[in-house]
């Protein structure tokens, strides 16, 4: 299962090689050591886990990935190259796209304006084009309009597409959030937290969302949870974190049976 | 040491006596601030309107007079009485209360949640009201306010130091004005330091400041701490106003010192009480040396009207939270 | 009755993209450019225009600027009056600098020359925000008018420190100078609003136009879709200053002709267009408009009402003036932040139910 090759999962899926590597990612702020020392990798096409109890360094490990925290120590190489140190809109622009734990959607726009946010990185019209709106701008426009809303279509959306985000239910929100995430077409999606505070049928609803983006456009997916049910049944492959150091990592099953992890969250007292 | 030191350390004291006066519109700012994260440019117009109520009741003048004499034709202009500088204070105070109380009633507890950039806005039309406000009431002619303050150079001050620059120096002259504004700053935020410490109230206003829900589940009332607070900024408005409208009467000009206040916030922090003071003696400081050595000689002068911004603008660009400020940390 | 968008359906993107997908709306925009265009010009007479028509339609462009920074990209700026005293000084000094070039072009050029100053104000903005900004830009106003007043350079070393606008013709019809008539002042306004707002409009409902709200909304989520913030801020700054510069060089060039700069460019002249833009709507180009004529109008209204109807002096009538506006202020801030605009929109909506609301 760890080699570099190409593999087929169980359900037909295909799994490339890695995209991305972690070596050695540390990061602290002042004194504490939020991320120690942690290497994993993400393959293409895979769903790719990272668990942990409360203040386990989840979240950080995300924002070092997206380019939020740059760490003290260590590389993250993406598509087989070293990342330079990168702003997050730098990021945003190699094809990674992510969620936050607290929604973080423009409230003063509407679900199709916010979408359309999305794939902004696409679009390449000129100054003097936009301003009389025509030629490239409109074409532009038209395209990407005709992209978002496939997606608008794929997430069960189309009933808000114009209403202002603010108006919305946390759970749509969390939908649309999604969705922008999606429109930018990434090479790999991260989603912090993406059923947190949801009841069990959202739940259910965003799993499919999330196995169905996987299947349907083959998109990589790194994604912190909370709900253990939930992780086991969506990844393929699994990171447990504690306490700032990498504990397990492997198939659902294999981390399952990780003593260290077992200890982890049934709280074996830490020397 | 020539002479021309010594005008220097002579403009360096009353730039820290005008700072002195900046630092007390400034510390207003931060009560508010503090207690309700509204940014209240009306500060200033506070002190103007609440001198201009004082110098007002002391001539006994009829409220809203001109008013009335243009909608029925009369010709009061006032009660024909003087009333005593102690009792005008108290109704003063008194008059700023119940302007704190509507604010919050009428105004602010609308607004409770918005981001701070609207309350802000919020705070400038509230500076316009106030204005025309207290010019319909009180009439917008500049008025004098003398409630027995010393005024003048300090002889006593000037004499003794004259010896030191020699023949061409005639010693420091300060305004006695200017000594006692200092005395009543320090007095004022003494006391306003120990109540914030050591009164129940204090206390409650400090648990506000830092978290609004965690205060009202404590069962503090949010409502009255606000209108506390407001008081609080409509008294320290009253002083700093007492304290120019003696200096160069009570004009509309009074209203502009607000607009200095900002940057001495931007470089004192909006949230601490020592870094308004150390601030406004920065500023005052600095923009009476700056014209003395650089602008007058240099730029044509007047430069006292923007050198207070660019300094602040500069600080913000290197160290946004300002000297005394707390980090503002953002989290993704 | 007329007002129905049942029937009304769309069959492309392109057609659901249009500024007024609504055709009744549609049609009545064209009516008031009608209106504007060939109408006005044949009744306008002086009172008119300097009194209401041409302040109102300089303040629009103004406060569409000031909409596009504030409003749209979520930047507040106190430094509206200096920005516009940098249009008028650099439309004065183009024009007596090069006085066969069209003065139209001048103009344009001010409103680039501002666009630069202003960009280069809004370096701050990288690191600060909210009303830290506003304070900021407070810098830019005073440093502006100070620079104005005191380098003779700008106005031309004229004693009095005022800068006059020579007379300066557009298709031999003079349009700046004592001997401009109305209708050609009127109509050189006229088309620097008419094409302002096209440009606003489309610039607001594509890429430019998201970016900037995507950094107003939140600034942290704009950068994770790929915003630059750096360029987005920087570019609302430029465009912004460019109308408020085109706006600054109209009310002198076109309007008063003769400028001292701390009186027609002061703190209160930035405090005016942000109360435009926030009675009439705060994100919305129609706003823009509705705010300006509001506040253009209302001391036109008060000294009718105060002064030649009850007779009260000029000066009570400026006071009630302070005390309507700062009230109004508070109360569109509180109960209608989206201020004229979503007033009409919710009166558009109870319309089309109208008569059966239920």
């Amino acid at each position: 299962m760890q080699d570099a090759g190409t593999t087929i999962t169980a359900d037909g899926r295909t799994i490339g090689p890695v995209v991305m590597e972690m070596k050695n990612i540390t990061l602290r702020f002042g004194g504490v050591v939020a991320i120690q020392d942690i290497s994993f990798d993400i393959r293409e096409g895979e769903i790719r886990a990272i668990i942990g109890p409360n203040g386990a360094g989840k979240s950080s490990m995300l924002n070092v990935i997206s380019g939020f925290y740059v760490p003290q120590e260590g590389e993250v190489w993406f598509k087989g190259e070293k990342r330079p140190p990168m702003k997050p809109f730098e990021v945003a622009r190699q094809g990674i796209a992510r969620t936050f734990q607290n929604i973080a959607l423009f409230e003063g726009m509407t679900v199709l304006d916010n979408i359309m946010t999305g794939r902004l990185t696409r679009m390449k019209a000129g100054l003097l084009a936009q301003m009389i709106w025509k030629g490239r701008a409109e074409e532009e426009e038209i395209e990407n309009r005709e992209a978002v809303e496939k997606i608008i279509d794929f997430l069960e959306i189309q009933h808000i597409r114009k209403t202002p985000v603010g108006r919305l239910p946390y759970g749509l929100k969390k939908r649309v959030e999604l969705a922008r995430a999606l429109a930018a077409e990434p090479s790999i999606l991260l989603l912090d937290e993406p059923m947190a505070g949801m009841n069990v049928e959202e739940k259910e609803d965003m799993s499919r969302f999330i196995l169905d983006v996987n299947d349907e456009y083959g998109t990589t997916i790194a994604l912190i949870e909370h709900d253990m049910g939930v992780v086991m049944d969506l990844s393929d492959r699994v990171v447990v974190m504690d306490y700032g150091k990498k504990i397990g990592d492997g198939t659902p099953d294999e981390v399952r049976n990780n003593q260290a992890v077992i200890d982890a969250y049934l709280g074996v007292a830490h020397d | 040491m020539s002479a021309d030191f010594y005008y220097g350390v002579e403009v360096f004291l009353n730039g820290l006596m005008a700072g002195v006066l900046y630092a007390l519109v400034a510390l207003g700012f931060v009560l508010i601030y503090k207690a309700s994260g509204i940014f209240n440019y009306a500060q200033g117009v506070m002190a103007l309107f609440a001198a201009l109520t004082l110098a007002s009741i002391i001539e006994g003048q009829v409220p809203f007079a001109r008013l009335i004499n243009a909608t029925f034709g009369t010709e009061i202009h006032d009660f024909g009485w003087r009333v005593p500088v102690l009792l005008a204070i108290v109704l003063s105070i008194g008059v700023m209360v119940a302007f704190a109380w509507l604010v919050q009633r009428l105004v602010f507890r609308h607004l409770v949640g918005q981001a701070p950039i609207i309350l802000f806005m919020a705070t400038i039309g509230l500076a316009y009201f106030l204005e025309g406000f207290g010019d319909l009431m009180w009439g917008s002619e500049i008025k004098t306010l003398d409630i027995g303050i010393p005024q003048g150079g300090n002889r006593w001050i000037e004499e003794h130091s004259a010896f030191l620059g020699g023949d061409d120096f005639y010693g420091f002259f300060i305004d006695n004005l200017d000594i006692v504004a200092a005395l009543v700053a320090a007095v004022l935020v003494a006391g306003l330091v120990a109540f914030a410490q050591y009164s129940k109230q204090g206390r409650a206003m400090r648990a506000v400041a830092d978290d609004h829900q965690a205060a009202l589940s404590v069962g503090i009332s949010l409502d009255f701490i606000w209108v506390l607070v407001w008081s609080l900024a409509g008294f320290v408005a009253l002083v700093a106003g007492v304290m120019w409208g003696a200096k160069s009467g009570v004009q509309f000009s009074l209203s502009l010192i607000a607009l200095k206040a900002l940057p001495v916030l931007m470089l004192g922090g909006f949230t601490s009480i020592p870094g308004a003071i150390v601030g406004g003696l920065i500023i005052g400081v600095g923009e009476k040396l700056f014209e003395y050595l650089v602008g007058a000689p240099y730029l044509g002068g007047a430069t006292e009207n923007w050198f207070a911004y660019v300094v602040a603008l500069l600080f913000l660009v290197f160290r946004p939270q300002g000297l005394f400020g707390e980090k503002i940390i953002e989290r993704v | 009755m007329f007002y129905r968008e049942a029937g009304d359906f769309k069959t492309s993107y392109k057609a659901d993209n249009q500024t007024f997908p609504i055709r009744f709306d549609r049609y009545r925009f064209y009516a008031v450019l009608a209106v504007a265009w060939l109408v006005i010009p044949f009744v306008i007479n002086d009172y008119l225009a300097n009194a209401i028509l041409l302040p109102f339609l300089i303040y629009s462009i103004a406060a569409i600027g000031l909409n596009i920074l504030t409003g749209f990209a979520g930047q507040v700026s106190l430094g509206t009056g200096g920005f516009m005293a940098v249009g008028a000084y650099s439309a004065y000094k183009l024009m007596t600098a090069f006085p066969d070039v069209n003065v139209l072009i001048h103009v344009v050029l001010a409103g680039f020359i501002t666009a630069a100053v202003g960009a280069a104000f809004g370096l701050p903005s990288l690191r600060i925000k909210g009303f830290y900004l506003a304070v900021a830009t407070l810098a830019a106003q005073f440093f502006l008018v100070w620079l104005f007043n005191k380098v003779a350079w700008f106005y031309n070393y004229s004693a009095s420190g005022q800068i006059n606008a020579p007379e300066r013709t557009v298709l031999g019809v003079p349009v700046t100078g004592a001997n401009t008539a109305p209708w050609a002042a009127y109509l050189v306004c006229l088309g620097f609003v008419t094409v302002a707002a096209l440009i606003a409009r489309n610039l607001t409902r594509g890429t430019l136009g998201r970016k900037w709200m995507a950094i107003r909304d939140m600034d942290i989520a704009a950068e994770i879709i790929g915003v630059n913030p750096l360029t987005a801020k920087l570019s609302a700054f430029a465009v912004s200053s460019f109308f408020v510069g085109v706006a600054g060089a109209l009310f002198f060039a076109i309007y008063l002709g003769a400028v001292e700069v701390g009186e027609a460019f002061g703190i209160q002249k930035s405090f005016l267009v942000l109360f435009m833009v926030i009675i009439g709507g705060l994100g919305s180009i129609f706003g823009s408009f509705a705010g300006a004529a509001f506040l253009v109008t209302l001391p036109v209204v008060l000294k009718l009402v105060g002064v030649d109807l009850l007779g009260w002096p000029t000066d009570l009538v400026a006071h009630f003036q302070l005390v309507i506006i700062g009230a109004l202020i508070m109360f569109f801030l509180i109960a209608e932040p989206h201020g004229l605009a979503q007033l009409w929109r919710v009166a558009k909506e109870k319309l089309r139910l109208w008569p059966f609301p239920h």
